[in-house]
């Protein structure tokens, strides 16, 4: 759209933003966003909680473990919120019953795919998905368990990799990537079977492109990566530094 | 060059054949191929020689001549027989019968309902034209419709037909292929994709394969027109690594074309340049889902992202990517030689077209039919595909493989068309039909197509991944006899789950083939859980406890 002659010279300006802000509302709250930021951080600048498993701060966006979907009038569909962008005037609600409901459900099916049992876990208290069974209210799983068997990765010195409590939702996969610049993790194989490795499924101690930082381990949302000599609930993560160390790298984009 | 010089390259070579008195088409597709139809053509090219008949009779290998349960078949022109089941010690036979009666024991009679009740667009030529010939294709009106395009119309003018003939995609959905055109048209960039996909993956559909190894040149054709309609220079066929006679014939097809300077750069000597690669998939269901093609293309492992932005947006390495399916580009070329009015008369109000569709199961003829959108499920089973094998009775079809539905033999009188279907719980789909009777459990379906998309799932997102083995296992249960009355619900919700929370195509329809059956087909599952019998008799139930 070009617009009147006046207001074109303005909107041409190198110094002003090129971004638009709108508004729209989130469960009937009129909130205001650029245009470029997801639904899930508007809502969370204005104090409106949506439960997030594999979005972290910092880190590029999946849209995988599908924790954030709400609802927007209008569309039949639900849309992850990490993902989706604002439309003027748009109207999103994040906490009908349906998706309450769906998110449930969803995070029932992560308890039943491997072993989370959380009293004999490193992460016990520490964990962001223990901590998504209160904040949805998740009180017991009504589906079969699968408990898929892993084998435990401890060759690396410092820290072990344990298959059996990992959710797949790739945190350790892209702050190796996108901030240590290492690219050691990826994943292995399909669906239900499929596993995040090192290198090309090497054992993590014989990993050449590991550079030991250890952002992965602060990144896992579980018990999965942990640290050497941490017993039961002993591992906590320290992860404040991961939108600074962005910043650092010269991305601006939030 | 200019429109004669095509036309005469087409005509040389059409004189050239019919100075033949006849012409022996032998089917070289994979199914009568895998008959060994090669032999065949080997066998009935040394009987010619040894006849010295050789300036009398030419052999030609052609594309799929459609019936592929009774291959390896032979058509002689100009007398439209048709031979099914010919083996290399019919060869003397055939030429002895060459302008006298037909050989008995092999007649497949070309005006059985299986071919006369067809109607042939996209399967135009196959049957007619060597893949492999260039000049053959050209022979039969071939690459006019890019030349028409470069020369007679502008891009706009392009869109405006296909907008005009109401295609819509071919690859399943069914998504407006001018409205997609239109929206790659429309972005600003200096590089733009166009990639056809041919991961056909579907278990028991066979269509673009066919498609692709009988007439190449007229995917390549679509593509380019695609091209020079929005706006891209550059082209990829996706094509699997599993049909590697597909790929080498295309391989063949861009080389020939390159040669004759209808691909490449500077096409019919105008400033449009087109070059088109050949990417092959590794296996992997989800790589027809369009973001996980592009990522496979890209070298990165294959799995889908959230979309919007969609491709024609954001595609391959971030540039604008228009991605059809290979009917879709198929139908393209004849679109712009005979008009978008053309092609929109025929079909239904909101399906135009015919549609492929590779007929399998338990059906007398099975093979590639095509038929105009809104013929009846009836009509394809029984006219066409001459009724279910043994005279059994008919109990379901599955459309749409396993993204689709069971429909049941009371829908029978209902026309394919992409709305129809949708409202009876399947969609069309790339075109799979498998067709089942009653000695087939409709459990057993649902837990075939389940596990497929189970195994096939990229393991992305939550619901997807554990959600199909969920419903895999309850399914599993109630097959072997250990169901209890509460499974129903529990697959019910399971399903409900899975189709609204997943991340892409392959999730979000992965529950249809059980949602379907247990809409139409209650009383079996309910007989497996209660009774602990499978009516069709196909489980083995042993209930544990």
């Amino acid at each position: 759209m070009r617009y009147p002659a006046f207001l074109q010279r303005i909107a041409d300006r190198a110094d002003v933003q090129p971004v638009r802000i709108l508004t729209f509302s989130i469960n009937g709250q009129a909130v205001s966003a650029r245009e470029d930021e997801t639904i899930l951080s508007v809502a969370r600048e204005n104090g409106i909680s949506i439960p997030t498993l594999c979005h972290l701060d910092g880190l590029s966006e999946r849209g995988a473990c599908r924790l954030c979907i709400v609802e927007i009038k209008g569309s039949p569909k639900l849309s992850p919120s990490c993902v989706t962008l604002p439309r003027q005037d748009m109207e999103v609600i994040t906490n009908s019953d349906r998706v309450l409901d769906y998110r449930r459900k969803i995070l029932e099916l992560l308890f039943t795919e491997r072993n989370h049992i959380c009293s004999v876990c490193v992460s016990n208290g520490h964990c962001d998905l223990q901590s998504l069974t209160t904040e949805l209210g998740m009180t017991h799983v009504h589906y079969d368990y699968l408990h898929t068997r892993h084998a435990v990765d401890a060759s690396h010195e410092r820290f072990s990799v344990d298959h059996n409590r990992c959710v797949l939702c790739q945190r350790c996969i892209r702050v190796c990537e996108e901030i240590e610049g290492a690219h050691t993790w990826d994943v292995m194989g399909r669906g239900y079977l499929s596993k995040v490795i090192t290198d090309l499924n090497q054992p993590w101690g014989e990993s050449t492109s590991c550079t030991g930082c250890g952002k992965c381990v602060q990144v896992c949302p579980t018990g999965a990566l942990s640290e050497k000599g941490k017993s039961v609930a002993e591992m906590t993560k320290k992860r404040q530094f991961l939108p600074y160390l962005k910043l650092m790298r010269g991305d601006e984009s939030r | 060059m200019t429109i004669e010089e095509l036309q005469d390259i087409g005509k040389i070579e059409k004189e050239k054949q019919e100075g033949f008195k006849y012409r022996i088409h032998v089917c070289v597709a994979a199914g009568c191929l895998s008959s060994q139809s090669g032999l065949v053509k080997e066998a009935l090219e040394k009987e010619v020689a040894r006849r010295g008949l050789e300036s009398w009779a030419l052999v030609k290998g052609v594309g799929c001549l459609g019936l592929c349960t009774a291959g390896p078949m032979v058509a002689i022109e100009p007398d439209g027989l048709l031979y099914q089941g010919v083996s290399v010690s019919d060869a003397s036979d055939i030429l002895e019968a060459l302008g006298g009666p037909p050989v008995n024991r092999l007649d497949c009679s070309a005006h059985l309902p299986f071919f006369a009740r067809q109607r042939k667009i996209v399967l135009e030529n196959c049957g007619h034209i060597d893949p492999e010939s260039i000049e053959d294709y050209v022979a039969e009106g071939g690459y006019e419709g890019l030349y028409n395009a470069l020369r007679t119309m502008t891009p706009a003018g392009v869109i405006e037909q296909i907008t005009k003939s109401g295609l819509r995609g071919r690859g399943g959905a069914g998504f407006p292929t001018g409205l997609k055109w239109t929206a790659v048209s429309k972005t600003k960039s200096n590089v733009k994709f166009v990639i056809c996909n041919a991961d056909e993956g579907d278990p028991g559909a066979f269509m673009d394969r066919s498609v692709l190894e009988s007439d190449p040149h007229r995917v390549l054709e679509g593509m380019a027109i695609a091209g020079l309609a929005v706006g891209a220079n550059y082209g990829f066929v996706y094509v699997r690594a599993e049909y590697p006679l597909a790929v080498k014939r295309i391989r063949t097809a861009i080389a020939r074309a390159e040669r004759l300077g209808v691909l490449g750069r500077n096409i019919f000597n105008t400033t449009f340049s087109f070059d088109v690669t050949v990417r092959l998939g590794a296996g992997a269901f989800v790589c027809g889902e369009e973001t996980a093609l592009i990522a496979s293309i890209e070298g990165r492992r294959g799995s889908p992202r959230p979309r919007p932005p969609f491709p024609s947006e954001l595609g391959l390495w971030g540039y604008p990517t228009l991605i059809n399916n290979v009917e879709t580009f198929a139908n393209v070329p004849p679109i712009i030689r005979k008009g978008g009015a053309w092609f929109a008369s025929i079909g239904t109000e909101k399906s135009k077209g015919t549609k492929v569709f590779a007929l399998a199961g338990r059906v007398n003829n099975t093979g590639l039919i095509e038929a105009p959108m809104g013929t009846t499920l009836r009509e394809i089973v029984f006219d066409i595909g001459g009724g279910v094998t043994g005279d059994r009775k008919f109990k379901a079809i599955l459309t749409g493989g396993p993204s689709g539905g069971c429909i049941p033999a009371q829908f029978l009188d209902m026309s394919m068309d992409y709305e129809s279907l949708a409202q009876v719980g399947a969609i069309m789909g790339s075109g799979g039909l498998i067709v089942m009777d009653d000695s087939s459990c409709m459990v057993d379906v649902a837990k075939f197509f389940i596990e497929f998309c189970m195994s096939e799932s990229c393991g992305k997102c939550v619901p997807c991944r554990v959600g199909t083995v969920q419903i895999y296992n309850l399914l599993k249960r109630i097959t072997e006899g250990g169901g209890k009355p509460s499974d129903i619900e529990l697959l019910e919700e399971l399903c409900d789950l899975v189709k609204n929370t997943s991340l892409c195509g392959l999730g979000q329809t992965a529950p249809n083939p059980v949602l379907s059956t247990m809409r139409y087909f209650m009383d079996e599952y309910k007989a497996h859980i209660e009774d602990k019998v499978c009516p069709a008799g196909t489980c083995h139930m042993n209930p544990t406890e």
